[in-house]
């Protein structure tokens, strides 16, 4: 095989991102340590549970490393290390819910570290097969169709009766075998699959303009007519589920993409319009969408009321200050849902802004990596899906964190790797699994015989 | 498309880079005023997870933080609660600091600027920071004193060191733990405020220094000082004294306490009139003497003044331009005067350290959290109520009061004691208030003592002597070790 003669050539740069992934692990542990230390809690979790995340990562590198050798080395330990740092504030929540629960004299609360740990392995596990299965992802373009109508279908699930169930006004989750899970985390994968498979065999069409409407291009209804009908759909269940979140995301991806493939900007100017009337719609149409708006523009008039959960987190960040309290020294536990949507406020009050720059350079890090591979990848379908898979990480860090630094509208998406929540955990390893096989095959030495054959064979397809 | 992918990856990280400047506003420009926010309650929690200082008495301490193993990491207690609880106030989670919590608070939490060196040693020896601590004037065996002979009875029992205005008991009754305050759990706080404040004998009210009443006779001792000061009297001027006199202007017959005539022939001296608080003679003593010259000697004594404890206390006040018949009932304390226990002690305190009235004050040294002094408190004189001379005319008469006329059950053997009682008209059909304003020793006295019962304190037969003097006996016993 030449692939064994070209690893003389190419650096795989594996070794790297094993100590890269031990330096990630290490800052959990660390961190894992402060958080014990500054409560004076032993009794919870402790070593297993970050001997087993060791352990998990170090397999997760050996597939890397059996299945992609020539993957990027820094994907994969930045997400570590968010992920790490999601468990030490997870588990620094479950001590302050225990603390809570002895002075209340009420039941000890289970532990959420655990479930979040169980569901890392999952992510993991997912990751892996994902690594594994799709050895080509080029392979992937043969499910564009099956991709948008399982996004489609995965969106719809919450509203299904008997298995559908209502959290806090959204109807965004399934309850399964006991276990509750948010299809719309998967849902974003399938349907970033689906825009890059029908983008990229479309997109010469899309941008020749067909007609003229309002001194504006518009392609022909056939070439746009199955995107459109896709991307409604998804909008349409999102808004019957009250999904704010993912609705922004979703809109965001799909213009992005549509740009990425058609190089036409007029589609950006179009998607902010669009966004622009759409929001104004919505916030005639839907009390909810009307208190989220108010409360952006003055989170103090209802303090105690609507606008608690973004005062609370404000107080959060404001107390955190330049650099933090320090592990386990904050009040993270008082901003409501700490665990989920606003862990970033807990990081933010315990880590202060140094912490918060830290964590965001991780996004970026990821970011760039993302799109080194979407540019370095030699194949469109390639170049529209990595960008696409990147912008659904970069977006909704910026969705979420914006929401609940209030700098846009709070609208509910969980943090990529931090929060808690499993579907996220593991979607978005599902997501970096496909990123680094995309960067993989960036990064491969020149293509061999038997991948221009299959390159011919992915081109052929539809 | 390569152009397009490096624009957008360009854009999402403008849009992180957006996070970050947003987050710098927030965590560092908007991070004080965001701190500052009423409801933002990480500020108590933050002050509730410092060992605070203690409030101390000459050793023991009468508030202190504990360890604790939930997320607010100390217990506020207070060992002998409601004795002190009108002097440590409540330290609470719910209703925020009331007494010497509040008013010393920036030293207690540490945040006293003069903290801030001993907070760089912490935060460099990870040490965890620490509150400073208060040291009292309060005696313990005065103030146990007055509480016990309060015995639960609602009244007031104020006690100076004259010399120096450190307040030495300042006794509420009925009083309320303020251990059920301080607890760490809001349901219970809440509870157990709503049932205090519910509480028709108004447990949180804090007698001595926020409530005034009528003083009755014992405001006789401003009049009497007016009197003397006024030049034209000495103690044995001859004053009249029938058993009742006409108010004029009115149809209103003021009578004695006793119904009877103050003396032969109607006739009394300042002394005798004092000691068995003849209302007939020092109500023709006001009218002659005129509002204004009592308003003054009044103010004086502290009427009209706020003073700051350091709690703040009520202002005690006599009556803007009342007319004749007014003044008359004014000079014996009835009509709109209005003293707290406080006021009435001051009184006593500045006749007995020879007319110079000196500031009340509670806090006598400011500690370190390491205990080391910071500051002592540096008495200082409100001001000269009336002469030398005249304070030690005054000072006899007193004695006289307690040793041959209305007020002998404040004796104390061996003591030269000196009083006056009050018996404050009330409302009709309300029972009277009993008063009691004395001194001990008379010459370079020790202590200065007011005590007060209102409604009598539920007695039926309301009567100075009898309820207040032996109050103020005990708290003065305890003052003098006798």
């Amino acid at each position: 095989m030449s692939e064994t003669l070209n690893r003389y050539r190419v650096s795989t740069r594996r070794s790297a991102e094993l100590a890269l992934l031990v330096g990630a692990w290490l800052i959990g542990v660390f961190a894992w340590i402060l958080v014990d230390s500054a409560t004076g809690e032993t009794s919870l979790g402790g070593w297993t549970s970050l001997l087993s995340a060791g352990v998990l990562l170090l397999i997760t590198h050996g597939a890397v490393r059996w299945q992609a050798p020539y993957a990027d080395p820094l994907l994969l330990p930045s997400v570590a290390a968010l992920n790490m740092l999601g468990l030490a504030m997870i588990h620094r929540l479950d001590i302050a819910a225990a603390q809570r629960a002895i002075s209340n004299g009420s039941p000890m609360p289970t532990p959420d570290v655990y479930l979040q740990l169980t569901w890392m392995l999952v992510g993991l596990v997912a990751f892996i097969l994902v690594l594994s299965f799709v050895g080509d992802h080029r392979r992937l373009q043969r499910f564009t169709f099956t991709a948008g109508f399982a996004g489609i279908a995965l969106l719809f699930l919450p509203l299904l009766p008997f298995i559908g169930s209502e959290v806090n006004g959204a109807r965004l989750w399934i309850n399964f075998l006991g276990f509750t899970f948010q299809p719309g985390e998967l849902a974003k994968v399938a349907l970033t699959i689906f825009f890059a498979g029908f983008l990229v065999t479309r997109r010469h069409s899309l941008a020749l303009v067909h007609k003229k409407i309002l001194g504006v291009g518009v392609p022909r209804a056939k070439d746009v007519g199955p995107l459109l009908l896709v991307w409604f759909a998804a909008l349409l269940v999102l808004i019957l589920e009250r999904d704010l979140g993912t609705s922004l995301l979703l809109f965001g991806l799909f213009i992005v993409m549509l740009y990425v493939a058609t190089g036409r900007r007029s589609w950006v100017l179009i998607g902010g319009s669009l966004l622009t009337v759409g929001g104004g719609l919505a916030y005639q149409a839907f009390g909810h969408v009307r208190v989220r708006f108010d409360v952006w523009l003055d989170p103090f008039a209802d303090a105690n009321g609507s606008g608690f959960q973004i005062v609370q987190s404000l107080y959060g960040f404001a107390n955190g200050g330049i650099f933090g309290t320090g592990w386990g020294q904050g009040y993270p536990q008082l901003v409501p849902f700490a665990k989920t949507d606003f862990i970033t406020s807990a990081l933010g009050e315990e880590l202060g802004l140094m912490g918060m720059i830290a964590i965001l350079l991780l996004f970026a890090i990821v970011v760039e990596r993302g799109a080194r591979a979407a540019v370095a990848t030699r194949d469109p379908f390639g170049n529209l899906l990595a960008i696409g898979l990147t912008t659904v990480i970069g977006l909704q860090t910026f969705i979420v964190i914006g929401g609940v630094t209030r700098l846009v509208p709070l609208t509910g998406l969980t943090t990529p790797f931090l929060s808690y929540g499993g579907s996220s955990l593991v979607a978005n390893y599902i997501i970096i699994a496909l990123l680094i096989r995309i960067s993989n095959a960036a990064r491969a030495p020149e293509v061999t015989d038997a991948e221009l054959v299959l390159r011919q064979d992915g081109e052929g397809n539809d | 498309m390569i152009r397009q992918i490096n624009r957008v990856t360009a854009a999402i990280v403008v849009l992180l880079l957006a996070l970050i400047i947003n987050l710098s506003y927030i965590q560092v420009f908007k991070a004080g005023d965001l701190r500052g926010q009423a409801g933002n309650q990480r500020v108590t929690l933050t002050e509730y997870s410092r060992e605070r200082g203690p409030i101390l008495l000459a050793s023991e301490a009468i508030a202190e933080s504990t360890p604790t193993s939930d997320a607010l990491k100390y217990l506020r207690e207070y060992p002998d609660g409601s004795t002190y609880a009108s002097i440590t106030g409540f330290y609470s989670l719910v209703y925020g600091a009331t007494g010497i919590e509040s008013e010393a608070n920036n030293i207690l939490a540490g945040n006293d600027s003069r903290f801030f060196v001993d907070r760089l040693q912490q935060l460099f020896a990870n040490r965890e920071p620490k509150g400073g601590a208060i040291r009292l004037t309060i005696d313990p065996d005065a103030q146990v004193a007055a509480m016990k002979a309060l015995n639960g009875r609602t009244g007031a029992v104020v006690a100076i060191d004259p010399t120096t205005g450190a307040i030495l008991a300042l006794a509420s009754s009925p009083s309320f733990d303020p251990n059920l305050l301080s607890s760490h759990d809001a349901g219970d706080i809440q509870a157990n405020y709503e049932e205090l404040n519910a509480d028709t004998n108004q447990p949180l009210l804090n007698r001595p220094i926020a409530m005034t009443l009528p003083p009755g006779s014992t405001f006789k001792l401003v009049t009497a000082a007016a009197a003397l000061e006024s030049g034209n009297y000495v103690a044995n001027t001859e004053l009249p004294g029938p058993k009742q006199i006409n108010l004029p202007g009115t149809d209103v017959q003021l009578g004695n306490w006793n119904d009877k005539s103050c003396g032969p022939g109607d006739v009394t001296t300042l002394q005798a009139a004092l000691e068995i608080s003849c209302n007939t003679a020092f109500a023709w003593l006001g009218m002659e003497l005129g509002a204004d010259a009592i308003s003054e000697q009044a103010q004086k004594f502290g009427f009209e003044s706020e003073f700051e404890v350091p709690m703040t206390a009520a202002i005690s006040r006599f009556p803007v331009d009342p007319n004749k018949p007014q003044t008359a009932m004014s000079a014996i304390g009835q009509f709109d005067v209005r003293a707290t226990a406080l006021q009435m002690a001051m009184v006593a305190a500045g006749i007995a350290n020879d007319g110079v009235v000196m500031n009340p004050y509670l806090i006598s040294q400011v500690l370190g959290p390491d205990l080391t002094v910071l500051q002592n408190t540096n008495p200082s004189a409100f001001g000269r109520a009336m002469s030398v001379e005249n304070s030690k005319i005054l000072r006899d008469m007193m004695v006289g009061v307690v040793q041959n006329g209305t007020a002998t059950k404040a004796a104390i053997s061996g003591v030269t004691v000196g009083g006056k009682t009050g018996t404050a008209e009330n409302a009709p059909g309300e029972p009277a208030h009993a008063w009691f304003v004395g001194l001990a020793p008379s010459d370079k006295s020790k202590v200065a003592v007011a005590v007060v019962l209102q409604n009598g304190g539920g007695a039926t037969e309301v009567s100075g002597n009898s309820l207040a003097a032996p109050i103020a006996a005990a708290v003065m016993r305890a003052v003098l070790k006798q």
